[in-house]
């Protein structure tokens, strides 16, 4: 039974944060409402890590997500102002992605929340809930996910020395 | 918890008084909240009654004079002036985005109070990331700005806009890099740790190279001069505020001024050992005085600066960022994590139980400093080629301008 206690109020306070911002983001005519829509369902999802315990994360979304990504978005789009009001549909694969969101989301009820019904055990024990700490052992520790951790620096590396190529002067 | 004093244990105190355990710890978090948010609102008023008399005692002038004692009050008269003034929203301007820059920017600053350490018992909240918290939160500010300049729909406005972007992205990289130095030296992100840490040594002694890149990048990010691209009034009429009005354009500002105090304190927390100082232990109001005493210098300096130098070019202000601040804060961090391991691995690092003693901590801080010095060394070596190299070709640059000249009076 769902008790109305301080963290409940919060969850659905992002809740709503999140969904409201995506959805805005999906009907939203103005490229840039659409991409401060985008940021509010970030910041929901950061409010969630917390509530998660998960402090880190959710400073890694609003540093990396709102404070770096969501601003380039608002960059480009400003550079483009005829982007900003939209009056007709431009884009004819609308319902491909609609489709592919709408497949992503079903995916996500059946693998996620499906397995909550029926066998919610009262007495689980809690997650054993891990600590910054823990998280950044776990990213050097060769038991653990140094090697995921290594290539996603080699990449951003390589990405980071093919921008400069491309942006290069040619002489 | 018991009730001992009515400031430090008031939860306890109201359910001693016969109330509701839940209401009265919501009653003592939400006067915490309040009274964390209405500080640095309080002392704006007082930072700007400072930056105007700085600026006119620098100008030969006197400054406010008239409203109070010493022109105490003249701030308050001008808030005053500024709700009364009519507001104006821009035709063509998108009115909700246009109105809520104003607070965005407002509160992204007054956001980062809450992890600063203001004596041993008094912080918003000792979060355990909370150097991450404030880079965070700040970074919130530049959008802001962006959101200001777009929804004026003015080009002046909007071309402060692109400025910030360029601004502010960038300089927070080695902004980033430089609160790394604190992070790796204290072991821990959160700021109390960061001042504790600090009993033996402070940090800018480790890392003066970290500290000085610091201050640079948080003068950028505020804006202030020489990096005040942002609002460039002789290039951009403005810049990104022009066509706000009354509180709302006093929003921005209240909000930069806040953000200048508050680099200070964070300076001061991370590389000057925050509230530390005599006798804090027995008497912990006494951190009040050492944090804000220590954080006044910075801040002092910080308006000597504004005063007294002139503007940088957008593309030097992008030189210096990207060709000198980044390399080297890349160059700094990997020096001091090397050095780090290496004084714990001959085993010079204090021992965690004379952590706080000044002796002990001698030999860690004197070869972090002279890897720092040697860093110093190297760069104004590098400097110095560079400008010798630099100037004979800018000196025969302007020769051949000179000779073409007269040529061209001929025609």
């Amino acid at each position: 039974m769902l008790e109305l206690n301080p963290q409940s109020i919060a969850f659905f306070i992002f809740a709503a944060f999140t969904i409201g911002g995506g959805l805005g983001v999906a009907t939203s005519r103005n490229l840039i409402h659409g991409a401060l829509y985008l940021i509010l369902s970030l910041f929901g999802g950061a409010g969630l890590f917390i509530l998660l315990s998960a402090p880190f994360l959710a400073a890694a979304q609003i540093l990396v997500y709102i404070g770096a990504i969501a601003i380039l978005i608002i960059f480009a789009v400003m550079l483009t102002r005829s982007m900003t009001r939209l009056g007709e549909v431009y884009n004819r694969q609308w319902w491909l992605s609609a489709l592919v969101g709408v497949g992503f989301f079903v995916l996500l009820v059946i693998g996620v929340i499906l397995p909550v019904f029926g066998n919610l055990d009262p007495n689980a024990a809690p997650l054993d809930v891990g600590t910054t700490m823990d998280l950044g052992i776990a990213l050097v520790d060769g038991n653990q996910f140094v090697l995921p951790f290594e290539v996603a620096s080699v990449l951003l590396t390589a990405a980071l020395i093919g921008a400069i190529v491309i942006a290069r002067d040619r002489d | 918890m018991e009730c001992r004093d009515i400031i430090n244990t008031l939860a306890a105190c109201l359910q001693e008084g016969g109330m509701n355990p839940g209401l009265a710890s919501f009653v003592q978090i939400l006067l915490g909240v309040v009274l964390v948010t209405l500080a640095p609102l309080i002392i704006v008023i007082l930072l700007i009654w400072v930056e105007r008399k700085f600026a006119a005692r620098i100008q030969d002038r006197i400054g406010p004079n008239r409203v109070g004692p010493f022109g105490l009050l003249q701030t308050i008269a001008d808030a005053v002036k500024l709700i009364a003034k009519e507001d104006i929203v821009p035709a063509g301007a998108d009115r909700f985005v246009f109105n809520l820059a104003p607070i965005i920017s407002v509160v992204s600053v007054i956001l980062i109070w809450a992890v600063i350490p203001l004596s041993p018992i008094h912080i918003g909240v000792d979060l355990e990331i909370g150097a991450l918290y404030f880079i965070a939160v700040g970074s919130i500010g530049t959008l802001a700005i962006m959101m200001a300049g777009w929804s004026s729909n003015n080009k002046y406005a909007l071309l402060g806009a692109f400025r910030v972007v360029a601004q502010l992205v960038s300089y927070e990289i080695p902004f980033v890099f430089a609160i790394l130095i604190p992070v790796m030296l204290a072991g821990s992100m959160g700021m109390q740790d960061i001042v504790e840490a600090q009993r033996g040594m402070w940090f800018f002694v480790l890392s003066p190279i970290a500290m000085i890149i610091f201050f640079l990048s948080a003068q950028a990010e505020t804006g202030r001069a020489p990096f005040d691209l942002i609002e460039a009034e002789s290039e951009l009429v403005a810049g990104y505020n022009i066509e706000y009005s009354g509180m709302k354009f006093g929003l921005f500002f209240a909000g930069e001024f806040v953000h200048v105090l508050t680099n200070a304190l964070l300076l001061v927390a991370l590389f000057f050992g925050g509230w530390l100082g005599p006798f804090v232990d027995q008497v912990p109001a006494l951190g009040f005085v050492y944090m804000f005493g220590k954080a006044a210098l910075f801040y002092l300096f910080s308006l000597l600066l504004r005063n007294t130098l002139p503007r940088v070019r957008i593309d030097q202000m992008m030189n210096f960022n990207w060709k000198f601040l980044v390399p080297l804060s890349v160059v700094n961090v990997i020096v001091v994590a090397l050095l780090l391991q290496i004084v714990r691995a001959l085993g010079l690092a204090p021992a965690p139980e004379l952590a706080n003693d000044f002796v002990a901590n001698l030999p860690q801080a004197v070869i972090l400093l002279l890897g720092n010095l040697a860093i110093i060394a190297v760069v104004l070596n590098m400097l110095r080629n560079f400008g010798r190299s630099e100037r004979p070709a800018e000196a025969a640059a302007i020769r051949k301008d000179e000779e073409m000249l007269p040529a061209q009076a001929a025609h």
